[in-house]
């Protein structure tokens, strides 16, 4: 296990620079980040070749990277351009970005889980039924129809909760959010613990726990439950991931001010230290929660070996 | 139905009567089991008697679909209802009945009194759970005992069905073992609490030749030792024929012929019986052409009017494809579903 560790986070390495040479190219392709920072006034360019020099704009591509790179890893991400540091707006994106995805990730799994199983359990009756058209009508209207429906008749018509989260995200504020973030990915861990279950539910050692006289509950809660979870934990590691950094349009909607609020900002404004620094980052998050992902599968499933 | 099938005092009496009221330890009586499917009812067990003392083996025998599973399942309790579905019969337990039982009295006797032994020990055991969990667990649910003394009884188990270096093995996992040790860990949770009764569904058809006869020892010697009553299900002639007392032969949900082992194989009541012994390969009919049952077993949908083997048979009269025949007494102890039974064993 060890060493398939140390070999997974070794090749993590060439999947990291690739990917981050990629955007930073990306990103430098898209023009001048440097008139984009005069906006619409036309700079002296002299003035404009020191910001160059110093943001070393004026070295190759590949030079550029490099020392990008240099300096990430001794924890300076560059400057956004109204001069604050772009790891001072990590520091406050990512703490709501990451509650925002907790409170999703706990939504999904008791939500799904637990309706996945039910609708499992009796399949083709009318929970079943039910579940199976609710959830398609989830994984079928676009997330910011769903975000901004759910805004409209909680916020505005009843008034149930604050339209739009404060800039301190406090966890009762990120609660309607979350949902909204959550909802498709909900709609798949219900139907993928649904299938799951309902297969499991067939096999032979299922017989097996009913005749060694085993109650009920324990057949369900251990034998059917600890079969059933492996694809959807997965399903779950790799959804922590993609919510990390998928979280734009429910963040615009809600005015969250996270990850994807600062992503949208930088695009939006050509500010290429805050986009490649964020990127940067969540290329980490997403190799990290793969690793973890393939790490739990070993646990789940004694079947899989590491060698 | 112009028959009635006849009631058990044609059996062989167990070796020591166990019941409370004196009968045998299991006594299956006139069972039906039938399956609601879209395309209409399956009647996968009709009216099959058989009875098992302790101490004693009954081997049933039949090809895949003659009702000998289905039958097990619903001793057992397994069967899933729906679509299965049994509208008659009975099933004493020490001349209890069983299906008239709560589900939480009958979730008691399994795996405590009667136990069951699946075919395929790869799927039939939990995939993700280790040997010793799945066998601890018998004595943590039925007997309360802690995580840790049901390790120390698990090893202890397989120590008794002889898998080497148990105190190593008993936290690997299924996959880890080979076919005849998961076998033998099958067997070990069976025997865990020493019931009085176990079921074994083809324990021996998904094994090798030589690990065969050794699961095959294996149980018998164990069943010996415990004085179980044990139900051999099995298509295999072979293995019957060491081990068992008395054997039941099924044919299309009904027993066709039933009989102690010797007499059975010596003269067949049966033609199905005798199609079945002629289709052993043997070392004196070396180079001939092998026999075989022509046809194939029925559709349950639609079993043939009169006696289910009738199309297949090379005896069929008129008789057959009309009547259904009575379980006849051939001798104590023996029976014949066969309108020309005495032609059959005169042969």
């Amino acid at each position: 296990m060890g060493r398939y560790v140390i070999r997974r986070l070794l090749q993590m390495i060439p999947v990291f620079v690739g990917t981050t040479f990629l955007i930073f190219a990306m990103v430098y392709a898209l023009g001048d980040p440097v008139a984009a920072m005069f906006g619409d006034r036309a700079p002296d360019p002299a003035t404009l070749a020191r910001i160059r020099a110093e943001l070393n704009l004026d070295k190759p591509l590949l030079q550029q990277y490099l020392l990008y790179m240099g300096g990430i890893f001794t924890g300076d991400f560059g400057q956004a351009f109204n001069g604050q540091q772009v790891t001072e707006l990590m520091g406050e994106a990512f703490p709501v970005t990451a509650r925002l995805t907790m409170i999703a990730v706990g939504i999904e799994i008791v939500l799904g889980i637990t309706l996945g199983l039910f609708s499992g359990l009796r399949r083709g009756r009318l929970v079943d039924t039910l579940t199976l058209i609710s959830t398609l009508v989830v994984i079928s209207i676009p997330v910011f129809v769903i975000g901004y429906l759910a805004q409209y008749f909680l916020a505005v018509e009843w008034q149930l909760v604050k339209p739009s989260v404060s800039s301190a995200a406090t966890f009762d504020e990120l609660i309607v959010p979350a949902f909204v973030l959550a909802g498709l990915s909900l709609a798949y861990v219900t139907r993928l613990t649904r299938a799951s279950v309902a297969e499991n539910l067939r096999a032979d050692y299922m017989r097996t726990a009913v005749a060694k006289g085993l109650p009920r509950r324990r057949v369900i809660g251990v034998h059917l439950l600890r079969n059933s979870l492996i694809p959807v934990v997965t399903f779950i590691g790799t959804d922590i991931g993609a919510l990390m950094g998928g979280a734009i349009v429910t963040e615009r909607i809600f005015n969250v001010h996270g990850v994807g609020y600062q992503l949208y900002q930088g695009l939006v404004r050509g500010n290429s230290p805050t986009v490649v620094g964020f990127v940067t980052i969540l290329v980490l998050v997403f190799l990290l929660a793969n690793l973890l992902v393939d790490l739990l599968y070993a646990v789940l499933d004694p079947r899989i070996r590491y060698a | 139905m112009t028959t009635v099938e006849k009631k058990s005092e044609g059996r062989v009496p167990a070796p020591r009567p166990e019941g409370e009221d004196g009968g045998p330890l299991l006594e299956v009586r006139d069972l039906h089991v039938e399956f609601h499917t879209r395309d209409g009812v399956a009647k996968a067990v009709n009216g099959v008697s058989y009875s098992v003392g302790a101490g004693e083996t009954l081997a049933v025998l039949g090809e895949s679909g003659s009702g000998k599973s289905v039958t097990a399942q619903a001793i057992m309790g397994i069967l899933d209802m729906p679509p299965g579905r049994i509208p008659r019969g009975e099933v004493l337990f020490r001349g209890r009945d069983m299906l008239k039982m709560s589900a939480e009295e009958r979730r008691r006797i399994r795996g405590r009194k009667i136990a069951m032994i699946f075919q395929d020990a790869l799927s039939s055991l939990n995939p993700v759970l280790s040997v010793g969990y799945q066998l601890g667990e018998m004595f943590r649910v039925h007997e309360g005992l802690s995580r840790k003394e049901a390790r120390a009884k698990a090893i202890e188990l397989m120590d008794r069905v002889r898998i080497p270096a148990a105190k190593e093995r008993v936290g690997d996992y299924p996959h880890q073992f080979s076919g005849g040790m998961r076998q033998r860990i099958m067997i070990a949770m069976a025997l865990a609490l020493e019931p009085d009764l176990i079921i074994a569904d083809e324990p021996t058809t998904a094994l090798d030749v030589t690990v065969q006869a050794q699961v095959m020892d294996l149980l018998a010697e164990l069943q010996r030792e415990f004085n179980m009553g044990l139900i051999l299900i099995t298509h295999d002639l072979g293995v019957v024929a060491d081990v068992a007392d008395k054997i039941a032969v099924m044919y299309a949900g009904r027993i066709v012929e039933t009989a102690p082992v010797r007499e059975l194989y010596g003269s067949p009541a049966h033609p199905y019986t005798r199609g079945l012994l002629d289709s052993i390969p043997r070392l004196d009919r070396k180079g001939q052409e092998l026999y075989a049952i022509k046809g194939l077993p029925p559709n349950l949908l639609k079993v043939p009017t009169g006696c289910p083997f009738n199309p297949r048979c090379p005896q069929a009269q008129d008789i057959c494809r009309t009547d259904i025949p009575v379980l006849h007494d051939v001798a104590p102890g023996r029976g014949s579903a066969c309108h020309f039974w005495k032609e059959t064993i005169g042969d």
